[in-house]
């Protein structure tokens, strides 16, 4: 039943119309992670080149980029710091990091630092619900942060 | 099954009395290889396993359902996308157990007839995969994946880890369909259901990474074995996460008909005010029902318990949980796109003493349509904590008494 075209296309089953795709289509996502972990970013370019890949138009591209919040079409800095802001860890004191983050590296949540090394971004649970206030760098997940810490952890994505 | 070692910690050993006990590896699936697929399937429904993801569908039913399917290509999902707030359990199991949930996904794929299996794992778990990776490669040497699995002719599965990318909306089973296609992650109507018309349109089964790990069990130990344990309508037992004012946060392994008041105990809580029980979908429970237990016929949760303490104000808990809904909801449908922005504005002048009763109750029947119309899950659920928290705790909000001032629904 798998058909070998890259586009989704409409089938019936049991009475009903279903949209199905190819296997082709589904590695979309992996190929877009790919770019994003290499490049930080995925490049109009690199969009136009990936609807070519997969026999789809570049804006069907661009919507599945900006439906998930780790994949991006703007540049974004070298390590990405995200402080979770869920309900365990506003108790825990998260606002009290992100700020402590905000003035080592001299800018707001949302923005990227001048040099291009980070970007402090807020997300919700990160599974460290036990370990709050706790934050995410790149793909580390980093628990029971402390403002008097938020330096060494700085320090240690520049090595 | 031992737990294993991150090399410099020593793990102190978890205990329970399903997940956490005693279980060599592969012993379940052997035994499920041992008998035919309709009989593992007929031993997981006698179980009365249900899922651990929250919606509680009967396991074996749904198994029954995609084995039924005449289809050459059916596929095996494990659903590791955790993202309910306050939910850090299949964390655990994956970090410490994959042997486990992995042949869960083996002894699910013979009993269904799936060739291929994906774990969806949360972005945020991705340091994960490496140790994931080496384990299924571990399986394959051992003849648990692969090809001709534990000897048994003709029985090929293959699992891929696929990564999620922080959409919170792709815990729910069609989106994460959806996703896995390469989409958007946009629930989808139901039906047609998963187990009929799931990835790329085949009979797909989704569950949660604690269901396979419970399967393992029950397939090794038997139904009988596994009903006994817990309540009468929930069989079995329940991996909670526990977070928030308690002196001992983390993962615990409890028999369901566990009340909070021992939960409280177990953590070593006191003095607390209010405890959030499912996550920002779940309900607020005050202090005077602290004797309630988890359980699907009473306090039903995916896991997360929240410890509010005296001095918390559950308004901004509230308020919170919806602006977490507000940045999660996938927009598709206008109960829960439009109904979030609402609820939040309505927190924010309770807050300020601005919202009268008139008020309130329209905003409170705002609620109850977008439980009713809201396309998913996220819709339907997310005024829960809302509404509890609302009628439960009075004293965290005064109404306006100014009625003239009063802001109608109608603006
Ligand atoms: C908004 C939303 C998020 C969900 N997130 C998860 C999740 O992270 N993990 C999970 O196992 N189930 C999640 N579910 C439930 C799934 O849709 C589905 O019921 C479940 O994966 C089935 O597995 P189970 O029967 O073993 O629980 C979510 C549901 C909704 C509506
Ligand atoms: S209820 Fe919300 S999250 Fe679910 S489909 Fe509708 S808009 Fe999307
Ligand atoms: S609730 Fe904060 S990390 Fe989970």
């Amino acid at each position: 039943m798998v058909n070998e075209c890259a586009v989704p296309k409409k089938i019936i089953k049991g009475g009903k119309e279903v949209m199905v795709c190819d296997e082709t289509r589904s590695r979309l996502l992996p190929v877009l992670q790919d770019i994003q972990d290499k490049k930080g970013y995925i490049s109009d370019k690199n969009m136009q080149e990936v609807a070519d890949m997969f026999g789809i138009h570049p804006v069907e591209v661009f919507s599945v980029i900006t439906f998930y919040s780790f994949l991006s079409e703007k540049k974004k800095g070298k390590h990405i710091i995200r402080v979770s802001n869920c309900v365990s860890n506003v108790m825990a004191g998260s606002e009290k990091i992100v700020k402590e983050f905000e003035k080592v590296l001299m800018i707001e949540i949302g923005q990227t630092t001048k040099d291009g090394e980070f970007t402090l971004e807020r997300t919700s649970c990160i599974g460290m619900c036990n370990e709050a206030p706790a934050i995410m760098v790149d793909d580390k997940l980093i628990g029971k942060v402390t403002p008097q810490r938020v330096k060494k952890i700085i320090q240690e994505q520049k090595q | 099954m031992k737990v294993k070692d991150k090399k410099t910690k020593e793990l102190p050993k978890r205990q329970g009395l399903v997940i956490f006990s005693e279980i060599e590896n592969g012993a379940g699936l052997k035994k499920a290889l041992k008998i035919k697929k309709e009989q593992v399937v007929a031993e997981i429904s006698a179980s009365n396993l249900k899922g651990r993801g929250g919606a509680g569908f009967p396991a074996g039913l749904k198994w029954k359902f995609a084995a039924q399917e005449k289809d050459e290509q059916k596929y095996v999902v494990c659903n590791a996308d955790e993202g309910e707030p306050g939910t850090f359990k299949d964390k655990v199991l994956l970090s410490e157990y994959a042997p486990l949930f992995l042949e869960g996904m083996v002894i699910a794929a013979y009993a269904v007839g799936a060739k291929q299996g994906f774990v969806y794992l949360r972005g945020e778990y991705r340091s994960f995969v490496p140790a994931l990776e080496s384990e299924l490669k571990e399986m394959k040497k051992n003849n648990l994946l692969g090809e001709n699995i534990g000897g048994k002719k003709g029985f090929n599965f293959d699992i891929e880890i696929r990564l999620g990318a922080g959409a919170y909306i792709c815990g729910e089973e069609t989106a994460l369909i959806e996703s896995l296609e390469g989409n958007r992650g946009e629930p989808r109507n139901r039906p047609p259901f998963p187990v009929n018309t799931g990835y790329n349109g085949h009979p797909t089964i989704v569950n949660n990474v604690e269901t396979f790990a419970a399967v393992v069990h029950i397939a090794a130990k038997g139904a009988d074995w596994f009903k006994v344990i817990g309540t009468e309508k929930s069989a079995g037992t329940k991996l909670l996460s526990v977070s928030g004012d308690c002196k001992k946060p983390g993962v615990y392994e409890a028999a369901y008909g566990i009340s909070i008041k021992e939960i409280l105990k177990m953590t070593d809580a006191k003095d607390v005010k209010a405890v959030q029980v499912g996550g920002a979908s779940g309900v607020c429970v005050p202090k005077s029902q602290f004797d309630r237990t988890i359980a699907y016929e009473d306090l039903s949760t995916g896991g997360s318990i929240i410890i509010f303490g005296q001095k918390r104000n559950l308004l901004d808990a509230a308020e919170n949980f919806l602006e977490f809904f507000e940045e999660e909801s996938c927009g598709q449908c206008t109960p829960c796109r439009e109904g979030i922005p609402v609820l939040i504005e309505a927190v924010k002048m309770l807050k300020k003493g601005e919202c009268g009763k008139e008020y309130l109750k329209d905003i409170l029947s705002l609620c109850e349509t977008m439980q009713l119309a809201s396309k998913c899950g996220l819709g339907q659920s997310c005024p829960n904590a809302f509404i509890s928290i609302i009628n439960n705790f009075k004293k965290d909000y005064a109404l306006s008494k100014n009625s003239k001032q009063e802001k109608t629904f109608n603006g």
